[in-house]
């Protein structure tokens, strides 16, 4: 796994691109993420069910990991049983 | 990384949404998206190694940008003000391309290029009736994402390239994606050629913010749009915003209360020209952009509070800070530096470096980049107390007499403040008795008489100091600009060289 590199969610309809950081397994609704969805979704564990909003950052507490959600679902992002946060970023007036 | 992830997630998110209005006619986001996949579709089957973009915005643009991307191959936008034979030496350090635009043109000047010609309608009906999805093409050979030429005002132009990568990192880094309401609408009327217009795609559609495409500028033509369309922002560089107030100024009539926000750049901006322009739209939040192409457009921006404080203010340093470019971006570093390379304090002038994912201060033939990622932008500046970076001109327009380091920035603004004098240059012109002295350029304004010699050179020892009072004076019917209104200090310098 690299930048770049796309995960989908095998519990819900989430879909993150990896902006940062490498070697790790990320979880959605408490079921690993891969390059395909499976067929029918694993069922959504209720502790990671807060869901995934489209367009925000996502990291783990050291900020070795990014994660940008390009598509929204039900589940919530979590590496080792840890919830990702979303990244804090300040306004920026439009400069163009 | 692939920066057709903007438009995809715009397209999935609000397929229906009005994404940009041209020449009368509209595209949502979802059609947009499907236009581009199919111009993907087509590059990719050309075989190409470029695609080439001769032609003024149009709807076309975010198609060619985007269908590049998609299909792995670098976008090359080129600067259809180019003398036939600049533009064949392009041409032929690109060949064979994709080629979109001015066919008749490319035939002509680099017939044997090998090109794959289309008008703008030939590209975008070929593209609008592929009707395919098409997966982005990821890997390592196809990481450049555009290929800008610099204008080479030096030398031959550089091919500046910007990765997937830099610009994705700066979207995210400044823009929050769907951030933008409904109703709001930017007037995008950079050439599609300046990496503005590159950015102006990139984080309007990020944003969702609709773009109102105006393809080639003309103050009466974006009255016009802005007031018809109800824009909320726009960009534009100084040379078109003093021509807007110039119109409005002679009593033409446009409704712009829309207009929430203006921001610009792309030049230095006239201190007398932005206080007019916050007189004429008080309600209208200003932001002035910094950027170079190598560094994916802005890294330093003065924003709306910004302008306001420095509007408002007593203080002369904060008052200053109006013709300043205001603060770096916070994802990006900035330093200083002298000649031997070593950080300067606040209040000194050196060599502004950057360094950043946004940055990629790389060309085809080289990388600038020193050991540790810096970018020497060859552009002079210098940070004030609380970090508000003032631009002093290229590294190279300095002037320095007998020893002494003079920004030609400085000397204008005093001009500017006469009330004959139009417009205004300060460059080096040779000296036998300081290596290099002042000269001025000026221009008047109509109906006025031009200044004597005396009085422009007691208005500068007044407000300045002996040393920036010029040696040699030119009186021009207009100052040289290009295209983009930069300044050609070159052809001034020329006028008293001889």
């Amino acid at each position: 796994m690299k930048p770049g590199t796309k995960l989908k969610s095998a519990a819900c309809t989430t879909e993150v691109m990896v902006i940062k950081g490498s070697g790790f397994t990320v979880d959605c609704g408490g079921s690993p993420m891969s390059d395909t969805a499976p067929e029918t979704p694993t069922e959504l564990d209720g502790q990671f069910s807060a869901g995934t909003q489209v367009g925000k950052r996502y990291v783990n507490s050291d900020g070795s990991v990014e994660l940008l959600c390009v598509k929204a679902g039900k589940g919530s992002l979590s590496i080792a049983g840890v919830a990702l946060q979303i990244k804090d970023s300040k306004p920026l007036p439009s400069s163009d | 990384m692939n920066i057709s992830l903007i438009l995809q997630m715009a397209a999935d998110a609000e397929p229906d949404r009005e994404a940009l209005v041209c020449n009368g006619r509209r595209w949502t986001y979802g059609e947009l998206w499907q236009a581009a996949q199919g111009a993907a579709h087509n590059i990719s089957r050309s075989g190409c190694q470029f695609v080439a973009f001769l032609d003024e915005s149009s709807e076309a643009t975010p198609m060619a940008l985007f269908g590049a991307a998609l299909a792995g191959v670098p976008y090359v936008p080129l600067n259809y003000r180019l003398a036939d034979e600049d533009l064949a030496a392009l041409l032929k350090r690109i060949a064979p391309a994709y080629a979109i635009g001015d066919v008749s043109r490319i035939q002509r000047i680099n017939a044997d290029g090998g090109h794959t010609c289309l008008t703008r309608a030939e590209f975008v009906a070929a593209a609008e009736s592929v009707k395919q999805a098409f997966d982005a093409v990821e890997s390592e050979e196809a990481d450049v994402a555009a290929q800008i030429f610099t204008s080479g005002t030096t030398s031959a132009p550089k091919a500046a390239l910007l990765k997937h990568a830099n610009l994705l990192s700066y979207i995210l880094g400044t823009v929050e994606f769907g951030s933008a309401a409904p109703e709001e609408a930017g007037l995008v009327c950079v050439p599609p050629y300046h990496i503005a217009g590159i950015a102006a795609m990139l984080s309007s559609i990020y944003s969702l913010r609709k773009i109102l495409l105006l393809p080639a500028f003309d103050p009466d033509a974006w009255l016009a749009l802005a007031s018809e369309e109800r824009a909320s922002n726009a960009f534009v560089v100084p040379t078109m915003l003093t021509r807007i107030i110039a119109r409005l100024d002679e009593g033409v009539k446009a409704d712009l209360s829309s207009l929430q926000a203006i921001a610009y750049g792309g030049g230095p901006m006239p201190v007398v020209v932005i206080e007019r322009a916050m007189q004429l739209f008080p309600n209208c939040g200003f932001t002035n952009a910094y950027g170079l192409t190598e560094t994916s457009s802005t890294i330093a921006l003065l924003g709306p509070e910004d302008h306001r404080v420095a509007f408002s203010s007593q203080e002369p340093a904060v008052r200053a800070r109006l013709g300043s470019v205001g603060r770096p971006l916070p994802t990006i570093e900035l330093e200083i530096r002298d000649e031997e390379g070593h950080c300067l304090p606040a209040g000194e002038r050196g060599e502004i470096y950057v360094r950043g994912e946004q940055v990629s201060g790389e060309y085809r033939e080289r990388s600038a980049l020193d050991a540790d990622g810096w970018f020497p932008t060859r552009d002079a500046g210098w940070l004030d107390e609380e970090g508000f970076l003032f631009l002093a001109g290229r590294a190279d327009d300095v002037i320095v007499r007998g020893g002494e380091n003079i920004s030609p920035g400085e000397i204008e603004d005093v001009l500017l403040t006469h009330p004959a004098i139009a417009d205004a240059a300060a460059v080096a012109a040779p000296s036998t008795e300081w290596g290099e002295a002042v000269g001025i350029a000026i221009s008047i304004k109509p109906d006025c008489a031009a200044p004597s010699e005396s009085e422009l050179k007691s208005l500068i020892k007044d407000r300045l100091r002996s040393s920036r009072v010029p040696e040699r004076i030119a009186v021009l019917d207009e100052l040289p600009y290009n295209e983009m209104g930069k300044l050609l200090r070159r052809e001034i310098r020329k006028l008293f060289s001889e």
